[in-house]
């Protein structure tokens, strides 16, 4: 991995009006993204950007379409109007296997590993590395190359566990979130979202699951983490996007932006001295 | 300098830096999470051994008894292995014994009536067996009706049919000497001893291998200890068996079809990525199909190879009973499930291996052939059988409780 450069440097020291929209061609790109639900309209023309080596918070009330959004990204959902670019390229995302076949992984909440196999199994569930000792026939689990990438992926975004032939069912949830967001790695993944991934963990475990959002990061990956704790939001993300009603509101720099201020945007009590901090960004609809 | 190395590559790797735990240390800490493995079955094994063995005045371990049980489990086991296949995906199939005792009958009835040959009688029974799971996997994978409803009908059905190509007759005898010499005949010396030591040195040749690979890619060691013990485990308890059936007639061939296909079951399960994706589906359906695995192929595929398994047990027991009869074996199945949970197969799905097979076999098998020993009847049998059951399924039910709460 190269040395980085964090695309949402705010160094210049200059809020732009629309927040601090990164400079460069963004890694994943979503324009005029429409969806609705029979008479719901859960997401109206919403544009989504992040950056490679950018972390994005996706926030908003309950029902705001951050999961409708998500899920659009991630082949779940087909939007009803709207285009994706990824590096610039238009793409169509239909299906889950798109989505992974471009690079964009999912962790979703329930984290889907399978708590009877260990953790080099989960890692590689569904992608096992396999030798060939009669071609089509016998080809059976590369246990030993499997292991060793698991071991060193682990290593290299500084994951701790106890072994990892034990069974992830003997994991804490921390380890848990930890695997499943290690599993993107092994994918080659260049997006990577996150969805609630410190919900229902402790504190510590919370910091360990940060952590890692950092180190996805630092390795230039677009990582997007959509979350209700702001306090988390604020410890790991670049950029905070907004969304209330199914519409785009507002997108801030997190290092000039307080907690209270995406609040106000969350719920849409837009107070006159925040709109004049020139952090926020107008109403799309307006 | 070295401490500050040490502190590194601990918090890099702390795994690594661990001590090598030693025996009772790795005892110790298995009992606390409840993780005993065989250990629990093997020395009940051993104690109705003993139990038999005593009240038999020493007939029971006599290596002409001990044959005669092998010849006994062996249609439990082949059907058992077909539970365990089943129970690994969460599922269940009651049909087993049902789809044992047609297929028996239809090798039987392709032999005698239709004079096919011993060969492909046997090939289309196995034929007949795969079709059958096929279509109770259609059901189960495919239009998602639960496998218990669609294996209990099956169960009726086949029940049924099996009368129906028996009928006028309630038996029909086998005369075919291939056909009936596979529960009767022995592999003799030198071949009973000759076959299995490739095998044995192969055992060891992969372990070694597998450690010195291991070793070169720098992962982490099991400890030697335990790996020796193992081994020689493994070694010892083959050389025994070789020596008690070389102190009697021979190998029978039902036994060493029942190893066999043990054995291959084995290596797919432990060592291909089609055992991997079973264990995956077991374990949450959901993440294996989000991870790209075909759920449905695996589901129709282990229904498939649970009646293929059904048919092989039920082409043994009509071998054994040189006859094929209208009348389905009614303690077979729960037997056969029994062995697979006794052996420690999770009802759950998910948790067991193939060889849960040969301990729940042997412990069912013992308890019929001691208790016929000792002149007791089918009452005392079920009654002890179902004790042993509800033990062997309260004792899955609550390691699983334990090593599930408080972990997340």
């Amino acid at each position: 991995m190269a040395e980085n450069v964090t695309p949402a440097s705010g160094s210049s020291g200059s809020p732009s009006a629309q927040g601090q929209t990164p400079q460069g061609m963004p890694t994943l790109r979503l324009s005029g993204i429409s969806k609705s639900f029979g008479a719901v309209q859960a997401l109206r023309n919403v544009d989504f950007e992040v950056y490679s080596g950018e972390v994005v918070g996706l926030v908003g009330d309950n029902g705001a379409g951050k999961s409708t959004l998500i899920k659009t990204i991630s082949g779940v959902n087909i939007p009803d109007s709207g285009t994706i670019y990824l590096n610039g390229k238009h793409v169509t995302i239909t299906k889950p296997a798109d989505a992974t076949g471009l690079g964009i992984e999912t962790v979703y909440q329930d984290l889907a590993l399978c708590d009877n196999l260990d953790v080099v199994a989960n890692l590689y569930l569904g992608r096992e590395d396999r030798s060939t000792w009669i071609p089509y026939l016998v080809r059976p689990l590369n246990e030993i190359e499997m292991e060793r990438r698991a071991r060193d992926v682990l290593k290299q975004l500084d994951v701790k566990i106890p072994s990892i032939r034990v069974p992830v069912a003997s994991l804490s949830g921390g380890q848990r979130q930890s695997i499943a967001v290690a599993k993107t790695i092994l994918r080659n993944a260049k997006v990577v979202l996150l969805d609630e991934p410190t919900a229902a963990l402790g504190v510590a475990q919370t910091r360990q699951v940060l952590q890692l959002i950092r180190r996805l990061r630092d390795q230039g990956l677009a990582v997007v983490v959509i979350s209700h704790n702001l306090a988390d939001v604020f410890e790991v993300v670049d950029r905070v996007i907004v969304l209330r009603l199914g519409q785009r509101v507002a997108t801030f720099d997190v290092r000039n932006t307080t907690p209270e201020q995406v609040v106000a945007a969350i719920t849409g009590a837009e107070f006159g001295e925040i709109l004049n901090n020139g952090n926020a960004a107008s109403s799309s609809a307006s | 300098m070295t401490t500050e190395s040490s502190t590194e590559s601990a918090a890099v790797a702390p795994k690594l830096e661990a001590p090598t735990p030693g025996p009772m240390q790795v005892m110790r800490d298995r009992l606390r999470r409840g993780e005993l493995g065989q250990l629990p079955v093997v020395l009940t094994l051993i104690l109705i051994a003993i139990f038999f063995e005593i009240t038999s005045q020493g007939f029971f371990l006599q290596p002409q008894n001990l044959s005669n049980l092998l010849l006994q489990i062996a249609t439990i086991g082949a059907l058992s292995l077909g539970s365990v296949l089943v129970l690994l995906i969460a599922e269940i199939d009651l049909s087993l014994a049902a789809v044992a005792g047609l297929c028996g009958a239809v090798m039987v009835v392709l032999s005698v009536d239709h004079g096919v040959s011993a060969f492909m009688a046997i090939l289309i029974t196995l034929i007949v067996g795969s079709l059958i799971g096929l279509v109770n996997g259609f059901f189960v994978a495919v239009l998602r009706v639960p496998s218990f409803v669609v294996t209990l009908a099956a169960l009726i059905g086949y029940s049924g049919l099996l009368i129906h190509i028996l009928l006028p007759n309630t038996t029909i005898r086998l005369i075919d000497p291939f056909l009936t010499g596979i529960a009767s005949n022995y592999l003799v010396f030198p071949w009973d001893v000759l076959l299995p030591i490739p095998f044995i040195a192969l055992y060891v040749l992969l372990q070694l291998w597998t450690r010195i690979r291991r070793q070169r890619a720098g992962l982490e060691l099991q400890p030697l200890w335990m790996v020796t013990v193992r081994t020689v485990l493994v070694v010892a308890i083959s050389v025994l068996a070789l020596l008690i059936f070389e102190s009697y007639r021979g190998i029978p061939y039902s036994t060493l079809i029942l190893i066999g296909t043990l054995l291959l079951f084995w290596l797919i399960m432990r060592f291909t990525g089609f055992g991997r994706h079973v264990y995956a589906v077991g374990g949450n359906a959901e993440a294996a199909r989000r991870a790209g695995i075909g759920v449905v192929g695996i589901r129709l595929a282990i229904f498939t190879l649970a009646s293929l398994l059904a048919a092989l047990g039920g082409i043994l027991a009509s071998s054994r009973a040189i006859s094929a009869s209208a009348q389905v074996n009614p303690t077979l199945l729960l037997d056969a499930i029994a062995a697979a949970v006794i052996g420690g197969v999770s009802l759950f799905g998910g948790r067991g291996s193939v060889w849960a097979v040969v301990l729940g076999s042997l412990i069912i098998g013992s308890l019929e052939n001691g208790l016929d020993l000792l002149g007791q009847g089918g009452d005392i049998k079920l009654m002890v059988e179902g004790v042993v059951l509800i033990v062997a399924v309260t004792a899955d039910a609550i390691t699983r409780r334990r090593n599930t709460t408080g972990l997340r």
